[in-house]
């Protein structure tokens, strides 16, 4: 093509500004990078926001958790089974103490056989902060003694109260957060790879090999997911390690759910593969894995973030679910599905409702995500 | 029409066979077989096994064929309407699950009319006060609905109709009609005890029907052809119900093919929890003692029901939304 006309090119350097200035405002906004404007657009989300940080706060009590419970996992208080939960008291005779907590009275009612316990009004037990109580490995490594509260001396700290064998619940819902909190996300990792995979290979080749995986995706997600579940984790062999049926059930619940995410990324890719500067990359002769990789998938990442962040409540109330009906996560482990499969009975409801307490977090847990994920998905479209 | 009808019944086939291929896999999967577990419960008890005996139960349910025999010998008995021989109750599949069957058509047919009896109205009218404080508030509790483990729901709402009703807890029925026959006394009992399944059930899926509704309908209110009705003089009741509130039912019908799996994944949970005679605690108790046909089959009457569940409410919107009709078949 050497033949072409000659035309004139001027060697001085071009600056876009000279036809029309940008305001300093403006250019910040037109330079600005996709992920810092999905940021602005969050910032105003509050709701969204707010989830965020109780998100965050959530899964940073997991790294510290034994310095949070003010009694190791697995302590018995053999004297106080069936405890009810202590408020913190400040006044003690109209006169200012500080975090305090009454002592428990304890008496055996002979005719309903049940134990009753009382605040003992005289008994001031105050709290101690960044104390050193029991002795506990800090993640099975270092040996430590340092809590962030500790009862006073020879007294009780349930401010949660405790269960049948006398276990500080305060204690079992902070540690139990590890699991709970870790089998969402490890889940979603898992659905995440998979749906990837599996929407992107449809989505980019079109025709009867996503006429197979749009089967694949309606048979899974046809089928109720909680019986399959059950029967998925019926297989998982007794004599596993707890952390082997950990990791189990995880991708038990990973495989059935990534069906959504599969069906987002088949959709975006179908719309995105028609745009310009894909039909110049394929022109360009790059392979299909680098034109999925490098030029549709940065195109949609926001979309998808948002969507597996929405899938992550399924996960946490079907690990809860499973674990309640017995076929989850097994006592060694102490998750929150774990702690609940406690109070299934109805008596709990009528003596020991604070054995129901860790559905709190499990609740707090799944809004705070449908939250997130909501602003997220409002964000994920900045030019909106 | 008539084509997409075939369409939709030919791809229902291969769609059941995978299904059974699956499901097929996943109760073969666990180590061992029932014979095996009963036999070393038997010899832990220190009974005799008469081993010989066993050997004959084996051959006599195909243990002793290669798997694939197995499978086709249980998909043949699936088409006569034979679900199999369960281990566990030493009856045929079909009289156990007879009767409990009827009452998960129940439980769940109550559900999708409580459903939509809930989710309709609320829908409705927190589209039409958008951002005022009812409407904030039956959001919220939408959002609740969705969050809360409906088994936890389940025993709290027990022990409330109990101790404010004084209905009695678990089961569907009061305990004096269990074995007595149909009768006036028995339906109205039934009636008392069959709200609390449904309402604990129906609750994440009428928050998210709620949403959904909601959602569409705003869109809908938003658009031209209201602002002109409107402005036309049309009274403003009748310029909901006539045109927007048509275009937004669309997710009351689709939606009956994702309802269906989500009831009864949430009737699994809740009939445990509340013991309802229903199907949920015999499939637990299946898969836990490997009874492979009887878990196997239920397991597959539900696919089949989710299935014939999706396939009517795809029927129901192609009749009544032509937009959809022709759509589907190969991309490119």
């Amino acid at each position: 093509m050497n033949d072409a006309l000659p035309h004139y090119v001027s060697p001085e350097p071009f600056d876009p500004g000279v036809v029309e200035a940008m305001t300093a405002a403006q250019e910040r906004f037109f330079m600005a990078s996709q992920w810092r404007m999905m940021w602005w657009k969050l910032k105003r989300h509050r709701l969204a926001v707010l989830s965020g940080a109780v998100l965050l706060a959530m899964y940073l009590s997991i790294f510290v958790s034994e310095f949070l419970s003010p009694y190791a996992l697995r302590t018995r208080h053999v004297d106080f089974i069936f405890a009810p939960p202590q408020t913190v008291h400040f006044f003690h005779d109209a006169r200012f103490v500080g975090p305090f907590v009454y002592g428990y009275d304890y008496r055996l009612d002979m005719r309903n056989l049940q134990r009753v316990y009382t605040e003992n009004p005289d008994v001031v037990q105050p709290l101690r902060f960044f104390c050193h109580g029991e002795r506990y490995l800090f993640w099975g490594i270092v040996e430590s003694d340092l809590h962030l509260a500790c009862p006073a001396k020879n007294g009780q700290l349930f401010l949660l109260g405790t269960d049948r064998l006398g276990r500080d619940m305060l204690s079992r819902i902070l540690y139990g957060a590890r699991v709970s909190l870790t089998v969402g996300l490890l889940g979603v990792a898992i659905s995440f790879t998979l749906g990837l995979v599996f929407g992107g290979i449809a989505g980019y080749y079109g025709g009867w090999v996503d006429m197979l995986i749009q089967r694949m995706i309606e048979v899974i997600q046809s089928f109720p997911h909680l019986p399959l579940w059950m029967a998925l984790s019926a297989i998982l062999p007794v004599t596993w390690s707890p952390i082997l049926v950990y990791f189990g059930i995880t991708l038990i619940l990973g495989m059935i759910e990534w069906t959504h995410l599969g069906r987002a990324v088949r959709s975006k890719l179908l719309a995105l593969r028609e745009e310009d500067f894909a039909t110049a990359a394929m022109l360009m002769g790059a392979s299909p894995r680098r034109i999925i990789a490098r030029h549709l998938l940065p195109s949609f990442m926001s979309h998808l973030i948002a969507t597996a962040t929405l899938s992550v409540p399924s996960m946490i109330l079907g690990e809860t679910a499973l674990s309640f009906l017995g076929l989850g996560l097994r006592p060694p482990i102490t998750s929150w599905g774990v702690l609940l499969s406690e109070a299934q009975n109805i008596n709990v409801v009528a003596l020991y409702p604070w054995l129901m307490l860790p559905v709190v977090p499990v609740v707090i847990m799944v809004l705070a995500f449908n939250f997130l994920g909501d602003g997220l998905r409002d964000a994920a479209d900045p030019y909106h | 029409m008539f084509g997409y009808i075939v369409h939709r019944l030919l791809i229902m086939i291969p769609t059941l066979l995978v299904i059974s291929i699956v499901i097929f896999t996943i109760i073969q999967l666990p180590p061992g077989d029932y014979f095996s577990t009963y036999v070393a419960e038997l010899q832990s008890q220190g009974e005799a096994v008469d081993l010989q005996k066993i050997a004959f139960l084996k051959a006599q349910y195909g243990f002793d064929k290669p798997v694939w025999q197995q499978y086709l010998y249980w998909v043949a008995g699936l088409l006569h309407g034979d679900m199999g021989y369960s281990f566990e109750y030493n009856l045929p599949v079909r009289d156990i699950v007879g009767d409990k069957l009827l009452l998960t058509f129940i439980v769940s047919f109550a559900t999708v009319v409580f459903t939509y009896l809930v989710a309709f109205p609320i829908g409705i009218y927190s589209a039409t006060h958008q951002y005022s404080w009812s409407d904030h508030t039956l959001t919220f509790l939408g959002f609740l609905g969705l969050a809360t483990p409906n088994f936890l729901f389940a025993l709290v709402l027990l022990y409330f109709a109990n101790v404010y009703f004084g209905i009695s807890i678990g089961g569907l029925m009061d305990p004096r009609y269990l074995d007595a026959p149909w009768g006036w006394g028995k339906v109205v009992s039934v009636l008392q005890h069959l709200w609390i399944p449904v309402v604990v059930i129906g609750l994440s899926g009428t928050a998210g029907m709620i949403r959904r509704l909601r959602a569409n309908l705003l869109d809908e209110l938003h658009k031209q052809y209201v602002v002109t009705a409107r402005a036309k003089g049309l009274p403003p009741f009748r310029a909901l119900m006539k045109y927007p509130l048509r275009m937004a039912l669309n997710p009351f019908i689709s939606d009956i093919g994702s309802l269906l799996p989500h009831i009864i994944s949430g009737a699994v949970v809740v009939s445990v929890v509340m013991s309802l005679p229903t199907t949920g605690p015999m499939l637990l108790d299946a898969l836990r003692s490997q009874d492979m046909y009887l878990a196997g089959s239920f397991l597959m009457f539900l696919a089949f029901l989710s299935v014939i569940g999706v396939l009517l409410s795809d029927l129901a919107l192609a009749v009544l939304d032509p937009r959809i009709r022709l759509r589907g078949g190969v991309t490119r």
